[in-house]
C-alpha cells in the first residue's frame, strides 16, 4: 500500500510530519507493508494534512488528518473524500504549471519524467535559440512576479546581448503576504523549475543559474537543494545536459529576510553579497545584471511554466486567458477565507467568483469587507468592485494590480485605518533607503496616518500629497506602490479613519 | 542547535567553503549564523580582509538584513508573522497575548534567555494563519497557548 502525505510547508504547519510518524509507527506495529511518499500539496489548504491511500492504482483522499485519526484511517474506517480530481475545488481548475504538484514524488526524477517531465526540454533541444525565444513570445507569457513584462522580450534582449557570461536568476523571494505559489511549486515540483531554467539558459546562452530563495522557506530550501543534486546525478544539470553537449548548473542562494530583495535589482545586489539596495534603471538587468553581465531575472512561476509551453506548444498555452493576459493564473486564496489555497485557471475569472464562489467567503462566516489583491503593495478593493476580472490590465483599470496573484480576504472586523497605517509602517521597516520618497516618506506617512486616526482631518490632504510624491518619485515598487493600499483604504472606508464618507472614486 | 564559541579557525573554514563563489558574503554570513548563532564583532575584520572588502562594507551588509544578528538569540526562537493575511485572522491579538505571557514589552528575548520572539513578514502560510516558525518549524493556525506549549514555556 502506498500512502501520500505532503511535505509542503502548509501541510507540515498543520501537522503532516506528526501524521507521517503516526502512520509509520502504526504500520510497523501491525506489520503492514506501507510505502510512504512525501508529495507536494494539491493546494487545498483547508483539507491539510490531506492524506491519499493508493490501492489498485486509485488514490483515495482523506483530510484533514490528525494523528488521532490514524488507527481509523489505516483500518479503512475514516470517511473518504473521494479522489482529489473529483473534489469540486480541484475539478474546476486548469492545471498547467501545477499539473504535477501534489501528484508526484517531488524528489523522484523518474516520477517527474513519467508525468511528462523533460518533454519540454527535449523539444527545446531540437530548436535553435532564436526559435526557443520565439516560442516563449508566441505563448504570450508575462512575468508572474507582478510586473507582467513579456518574458520572451526579456529573453530576446539577453540572447542578442554580447558578453563573456550570461546568467539566469530565478526570483524566489516571494515576500508578498497572501502569496505562496512559488513555495508550493518548489516544494511540490522542483524539477519543473529546474527544467525551465535549463531551457532559459539554452535560449539565451547562459550556463549558470541562481535561485534566490527566501530564508523564511526552510522546507523549500531543503527540497530544492536535494532536487538540484538529483538533477545533476540524472544528467539534467551539469556539463552535458541530456547528452546534448550543452552545460548548465544551478545554485540556491538563501535570502536574509529583506522584503525589498524581491525587487530584481535589489535581488541582484544581494546575490552579489551587497546590501539589498535598489539600482536605478537603466541599465536593465537584461543587459547589465548579475556581476554586470546580461541576466534573465524571472519569477519561479514564469520559469516553471516554460516546460509546459514547450511540451504542449505556445498556441495551446496562449489559448487560455483574456486579452493580453494569456495562459493561466496561479491564484492564491488567502487570509480569512473558507476554502483557501492554490487555484490555477485561465485569466479572466472575476474576484467575486474567486472569493465567494471558489473560496466560499470568509472562514469566520462574517461578511467579506475587503480584499487585497497582489500583496502588501496592492489596493484594497470593496465588494462592489468584485466584478473586476483577474488580468493584468483589468486590475490596473480598477486602480489595483494583480501582482503575484494573491487574494487576501478580510471580514467585517478588519480595521482599514490600521491596515493603511501598517502599509506605511511596513514600507518604513523594509525600505532599502536608497531613495528619499520611500525612506523618509514612509516614516512621515505612518505619522500622518496616525494624525488622521487621532482626529486631524486636515492631514488627509497632506497624506494624499505625500502619496503622490512617493508614487511618482520612488525608484521601485516598494515606495511607488505603498500609496495603493493606503489611499484605497482611505477612499474606500473613510469611516474607519473617523472621516465622513466622500463621493470620491478610489 | 549548536552554539559553538567563536574561533578564527572555524571562521576561516567557513570562508574557505565559499571562497570560489560569485558574491560569497551572504552564504558566508548564513554559515556564521548557523555556527555561532550571531555575527560576532571579532568576525568582521578577518571576514573583510579575506573577501577583499572594507569593514564598513561587511558591517553594512550585516546591519541591512533582518536575519543577521549581532547578539545570539534565546534558546527557542518564535518568528511570528505580522503580515496582512495573518492579520486578517487575528495575528495582532496573538502577538499581544504571546508577548504578555512571556513578559515582553515588544519583540525580543525573555530575561532568562529562554525564548526570542521576532516579527517576520510572510511565511507563505497565508491560508492557515496566524502562522509562525518555531525553531525553524512551520506552524499554522497558532495561538499564544500553542506557541507557549511548543517552546515549553
Amino acid at each position: 500500500m502506498r500512502i501520500y502525505i505532503p511535505l509542503d510547508s502548509a501541510a507540515v504547519a498543520l501537522g503532516a510530519d506528526e501524521v507521517a510518524s503516526s502512520i509509520a509507527a502504526y504500520a510497523n506495529a501491525s506489520g503492514m507493508d506501507v510505502d510512504i511518499v512525501r508529495n507536494g500539496s494539491h493546494g487545498m489548504v483547508w483539507l491539510e494534512p490531506l492524506v491519499e491511500i493508493e490501492t489498485d492504482g486509485v488514490r483515495r483522499a482523506f483530510g484533514p488528518v490528525t494523528p488521532a485519526h490514524v488507527p481509523a484511517l489505516m483500518a479503512g474506517k475514516m470517511e473518504c473524500l473521494g479522489t482529489v480530481a473529483e473534489l469540486p475545488f480541484f475539478a474546476r481548475q486548469t492545471r498547467l504549471t501545477f499539473a504535477r504538484c501534489g501528484v508526484i514524488d517531488p524528489l523522484c526524477l523518474d516520477d517527474y519524467v513519467a508525468h511528462g517531465g523533460l518533454s519540454g526540454l527535449k523539444s527545446a533541444l531540437a530548436m535553435t535559440a532564436a526559435a526557443m525565444v520565439e516560442t516563449v513570445m508566441a505563448s504570450g507569457l508575462r512575468g508572474r512576479g507582478g510586473a507582467g513584462f513579456p518574458t520572451g522580450i526579456k529573453w530576446e534582449t539577453v540572447r542578442t546581448a554580447h558578453a563573456p557570461r550570461k546568467y539566469i536568476v530565478c526570483n524566489a523571494d516571494e515576500g508578498d503576504s497572501g502569496t505562496f505559489a512559488d513555495r508550493m511549486l518548489i516544494e511540490g515540483d522542483p524539477f519543473s523549475l529546474i527544467e525551465g531554467m535549463v531551457i532559459a539558459g539554452l535560449a539565451v546562452g547562459a550556463t549558470r543559474g541562481y535561485v534566490y530563495l527566501r530564508s523564511e522557506y526552510p522546507v523549500a530550501i531543503r527540497v530544492l537543494r536535494e532536487a538540484i543534486e538529483t538533477a545533476r546525478t540524472g544528467g539534467l544539470l551539469g556539463d552535458d545536459i541530456l547528452g546534448s553537449g550543452h552545460a548548465f548548473d544551478i545554485e540556491v542562494r538563501v535570502g536574509a529576510g529583506a522584503y525589498v530583495c524581491g525587487e530584481e535589482t535589489a535581488l541582484l545586489n544581494s546575490l552579489e553579497g551587497k546590501r539589498g539596495t535598489v539600482r536605478a534603471k537603466p541599465p536593465l538587468p537584461a543587459l547589465s545584471g548579475f556581476m554586470g553581465q546580461p541576466t534573465v531575472v524571472n519569477n519561479v512561476i514564469s520559469l516553471a511554466t516554460i516546460p509546459v509551453i514547450f511540451e504542449k506548444g505556445a498556441t495551446h498555452y496562449a489559448a487560455f486567458g483574456i486579452g493580453r493576459s494569456t495562459g493561466t493564473v496561479t491564484l492564491q486564496l488567502a487570509g480569512n477565507i473558507r476554502y483557501g489555497g492554490l487555484f490555477e485557471a485561465g485569466f479572466g475569472m472575476t474576484i467575486d467568483e474567486a472569493v465567494n464562489d471558489i473560496g466560499g467567503g470568509t472562514a469566520s462566516g462574517h461578511p467579506v469587507k475587503a480584499v487585497q489583491v497582489g500583496g502588501p503593495l496592492g489596493a484594497y478593493l470593496r465588494p462592489d468592485q468584485f466584478d473586476t476580472k483577474l488580468g493584468y490590465e483589468e486590475l490596473d483599470q480598477a486602480g489595483g494590480l494583480i501582482g503575484h496573484a494573491g487574494i487576501t480576504v478580510f471580514d467585517d472586523r478588519a480595521d482599514m485605518g490600521a491596515l493603511a497605517r501598517f502599509a506605511m509602517e511596513f514600507c518604513a521597516i523594509e525600505s532599502c533607503g536608497k531613495c528619499t520618497p520611500c525612506r523618509i516618506g514612509a516614516v512621515r506617512g505612518t505619522e500622518t496616518v496616525d494624525r488622521i486616526l487621532d482626529g486631524d482631518a486636515a492631514a488627509v490632504g497632506l497624506l494624499e500629497d505625500l502619496c503622490e510624491t512617493m508614487r511618482d518619485g520612488s525608484l521601485c515598487a516598494l515606495g511607488g506602490f505603498t500609496p495603493f493600499p493606503v489611499l484605497s483604504a482611505l477612499n474606500g472606508w473613510p469611516e474607519d479613519f473617523g472621516l465622513p464618507r466622500r463621493e470620491v472614486a478610489p | 542547535m549548536s552554539n559553538t564559541a567563536f574561533s578564527q579557525t572555524l571562521l576561516h573554514d567557513i570562508i574557505a567553503r565559499h571562497g570560489a563563489s560569485e558574491g560569497p558574503l551572504l552564504p558566508v554570513l548564513h554559515d556564521i549564523m548557523a555556527q555561532f548563532q550571531h555575527i560576532p564583532d571579532d568576525a568582521v575584520a578577518p571576514l573583510a580582509e579575506a573577501l577583499g572588502l572594507t569593514r564598513a562594507e561587511v558591517h553594512g551588509v550585516v546591519s541591512f538584513y533582518h536575519d543577521f544578528k549581532t547578539r545570539p538569540n534565546g534558546h527557542h526562537v518564535i518568528q511570528l508573522c505580522r503580515a496582512e493575511a495573518c492579520q486578517s485572522v487575528g495575528a495582532a491579538g496573538t502577538q499581544t497575548d504571546l508577548l504578555d505571557r512571556l513578559g515582553l514589552k515588544g519583540f525580543g528575548t525573555t530575561r532568562d534567555g529562554s525564548v526570542t520572539v521576532e516579527a517576520v513578514y510572510c511565511l507563505g502560510l497565508c491560508a492557515c494563519g496566524p502562522a509562525a516558525l518555531v525553531d525553524g518549524r512551520p506552524r499554522g493556525r497558532v495561538c499564544a497557548q500553542s506557541l507557549m506549549t511548543e517552546v515549553g514555556a
